[in-house]
């Protein structure tokens, strides 16, 4: 690059005395009418030696500060953009991470809410099959207590409706008879009676 | 301009000395006065407009980056990497040609680009500019281009002298292009311009067919605006295109 832009610059200097010299010795065409081609006037050639001096001036001027200086602002900018991005990189990948961690704690707490939740709901189920069992197991134990005295009542009962059935039996002999029966033949008939029935 | 006898179409480009006998003396004409003009018109353009130095730029800004990126592009496009180290030189070849021609847009004013000795001048520049440039990167070889690659030995007596004569035409056609186009177009100015006037004695219909003339030139304007950008463009396109051959290795 600064070997290319020796080159340039000798080159232009070259270029740009040669040029000169050559205006100057340039032949007199004389066309009638275009002032262009009228090379006899110095003001013609002059041009070309000023032309020469304010345009080294112009390359110089432009090449060595207005050029850089433009070429600063835009290097200033691409490295700001790309640092810029850079940051906001950064930045979207901290959001990322911490978007990530939220959203696992987020999991994690629902699997604990669930996790309390279901032990909950066991310990209640437990609880309440342990209360039915008792109910259960208390029921059953009141149920065959008033089985056993229903049986025990229909013991008696029956033991009482023989005594009935040979009072009753007693009084029917009586009142057809007019003699009072014996009452071991009466309890042995009602017994034999009630022995045939089913109850 | 309607001179006594016809239209003096020519006179726009006479060259007359400035500040009198110092300019004389110094050969200082209106032409290089302008250029001047031009030069500090650019370096004002490019001073104020990266002044604010902004990393978002105002439009001022925008335009002269625009300008820089456009003629960078244009030269790292065109030659190559090595284009980097042109840069400046076309940058400053562009924007001197078409400040000119602008310039020479204005009414009053001067187009030093409709001068050959101007032209010839940037022209011959460039020339001896890639010659050098060849010369140093190539060396010798540089004048294997003038018998082109896979071309028959016995066409040589040829095409060799054909290849010579068209490369030293270069400085001929890249000058004249735009000498002729700029003063084809001032020419062109003064013409209808001058129609203006002579409509003008002829009384009050003359006033009205005046129309005719002004709003060609009118029209004029706007292509010779065209022409001022295409001619820069073209000139420094062909120089990208001459350095790009020299730094061909």
């Amino acid at each position: 690059m600064g070997v290319m832009m020796k080159t340039v610059r000798a080159g232009l200097l070259a270029a740009v005395s040669g040029v000169s010299l050559l205006a100057m010795a340039a032949p007199g065409a004389y066309a009638a009418g275009m002032p262009q081609l009228d090379f006899h006037n110095p003001l013609v050639t002059g041009q070309v030696i000023w032309g020469a001096v304010i345009f080294l001036g112009f390359y110089l001027v432009l090449s060595r500060v207005m050029l850089p200086r433009v070429g600063r602002v835009l290097e200033d900018r691409s490295t700001r953009i790309s640092s810029d991005l850079e940051v906001a990189r950064a930045a979207k990948q901290d959001a990322d991470k911490a978007v990530a961690e939220l959203q696992q704690a987020r999991k994690d707490a629902l699997a604990e809410a669930q996790a309390n939740l279901q032990k909950a709901l066991d310990e209640e189920q437990r609880a309440s099959e342990q209360k039915m069992q008792e109910i259960n197991a208390r029921l059953a134990s009141e149920i065959s207590d008033a089985e056993q005295r229903v049986a025990a009542e229909k013991v008696r009962a029956f033991a009482a409706l023989k005594d009935i059935a040979a009072d009753t039996t007693q009084a029917l002999v009586t009142r057809l008879t007019g003699s009072a029966a014996d009452a071991a033949l009466v309890a042995q008939k009602v017994e034999g009676a009630s022995a045939h029935r089913t109850l | 301009m309607a001179g006594g006898s016809g239209i003096d179409v020519l006179g726009q480009f006479e060259l007359r000395p400035v500040l009198g006998g110092l300019g004389e003396a110094l050969r200082f004409s209106q032409s290089p006065l302008y250029m001047l003009l031009a030069v500090c018109l650019v370096l004002a353009f490019l001073y104020f407009g990266m002044r604010p130095a902004a990393v978002v730029p105002g439009r001022f800004q925008a335009a002269a980056e625009v300008c820089y990126e456009f003629i960078r592009n244009m030269a790292v496009d065109t030659i190559g990497p090595e284009g980097a180290a042109f840069f400046p030189f076309i940058f400053t070849l562009f924007f001197f040609i078409l400040a000119g021609n602008y310039i020479g847009l204005l009414p009053f004013s001067f187009t030093f680009t409709s001068h050959i000795a101007v032209t010839l001048g940037l022209a011959l520049m460039v020339f001896v500019l890639t010659v050098i440039v060849s010369l140093k990167v190539q060396g010798f070889r540089f004048f294997a281009h003038f018998m082109p690659a896979g071309a028959s030995m016995a066409l040589a007596p040829l095409l060799i002298p054909i290849e010579i004569l068209s490369f030293l035409s270069r400085p001929v056609s890249l000058s004249i292009r735009l000498f002729a186009n700029m003063v084809a177009g001032h020419v062109m100015f003064d013409i209808f311009a001058s129609f203006v006037i002579m409509l003008a004695g002829f009384g009050v219909v003359g006033d009205v067919f005046a129309i005719g003339p002004i709003a060609i030139n009118m029209a004029l304007v706007a292509l010779e605006l065209l022409v001022g950008v295409l001619q820069a463009y073209v000139f420094a396109i062909l120089t990208c295109i001459y350095l790009r051959e020299a730094v061909a290795h």
